[in-house]
């Protein structure tokens, strides 16, 4: 993301909405320490960062980004990211409709540029 | 949509006069359908039997003919599952979808130049992401990656060519108006981002021979 020239405002939401699952940064809480939440957190985690990865952004072509970028656009459109049952907990990386809207503009803005 | 209707009805004229006096020995799609209207793609001999064991093709030389085949397995895949949003068949896609993500691993790309693999490789990275998520979303998800999933196979196309006539169809009112193309075997408009609702909404945008 940081090589598509983010601004600060944004990178913050991302960074608190998103990055947990989506990037190689995960901030595991304390209740990874207690199995199985620990396992079932661990195939979240794997399993977000399969299907988007902000550490690999620089490496994914223009194709990829273009999908990538649709599907971040639909999934918040239709309120199924950040995940409700992380948001429960993490009650920061919910997205106020303020800074939904600065990151679908902005998305959409990025999207369009490729 | 009577207005674009009139502009199918115009360009479909356009296309089948220009394929008539342009193409006369080109095979036709038409030609072996009998009056139904599948879109399989189905072994016609039409390559002298080239075509029938796509296991033992010989790769030495690839001549036009064989780059298009190895792209027609994907292809009789995306159209099985063009077909199953036509008819708002969510578990048909979703099988189709699966399938896809099969001949998409299954395409070889060495026989290309170094380029032409590079890109082969990127889409076909690409459309199996969307086919992994059509195999199991709702519709409404399913048509969005078939949405991102039609560029891919039409760059696809743009390298290797096709066996069968294909026609890029366009309809401007999907993704909250700003379209979405798919392609086709057959002419006529059957919309597989509304089906039902709007089944001929849409134009021919492109003959792809």
């Amino acid at each position: 993301m940081l090589v598509n020239d983010v601004p600060k405002q944004v990178e913050n939401i991302i960074k608190t909405s998103c990055y947990d699952c989506h990037s190689n940064n995960t901030d595991y809480p304390w209740y990874n320490k207690v199995q199985p939440v620990a396992w079932f957190l661990e195939d979240h985690v794997t399993h977000g960062k399969e299907e988007l990865n902000f550490n690999e952004w620089a490496d994914y072509s223009n194709r990829r980004k273009n999908s990538k970028l649709k599907s971040i656009i639909s999934q918040i459109e239709n309120g199924e990211m950040p995940l409700w049952s992380y948001t429960l907990i993490h009650r920061e990386a919910k997205l106020s409709e303020d800074k939904r809207k600065t990151v679908l503009d902005w998305v959409s803005k990025l999207k369009d540029s490729l | 949509m009577r207005k674009s209707n009139v502009t199918t009805g115009i360009l479909a004229m356009a296309i089948i006069t220009l394929s008539a006096t342009s193409c006369k020995d080109k095979k036709k799609v038409q030609e072996n359908q009998e009056g139904h209207q599948t879109e399989q793609m189905e072994d016609s001999g039409h390559m002298d039997g080239a075509m029938e064991d796509h296991s033992q093709m010989d790769h030495d030389n690839m001549n036009h003919g064989e780059m298009a085949m190895m792209s027609s397995e994907v292809i009789a895949d995306y159209l099985t599952l063009k077909n199953a949003l036509v008819s708002d068949d969510k578990d048909g896609a979703a099988k189709a979808g699966e399938k896809l993500e099969g001949s998409l691993k299954n395409f070889d790309t060495s026989k290309f130049s170094d380029e032409q693999q590079d890109e082969l490789k990127d889409i076909i990275e690409d459309a199996t992401e969307h086919a992994e998520h059509i195999a199991k979303s709702d519709i409404g998800h399913q048509r969005e990656h078939f949405k991102t999933l039609s560029k891919d196979v039409v760059d696809m196309v743009a390298i290797t060519g096709t066996e069968n006539t294909l026609y890029e169809q366009y309809c401007p009112m999907y993704d909250n108006n700003k379209g979405g193309a798919w392609l086709s075997m057959n002419e006529e408009i059957k919309n597989p981002y509304f089906g039902d609702k709007m089944l001929t909404c849409g134009k021919v945008q492109r003959e792809i021979n």
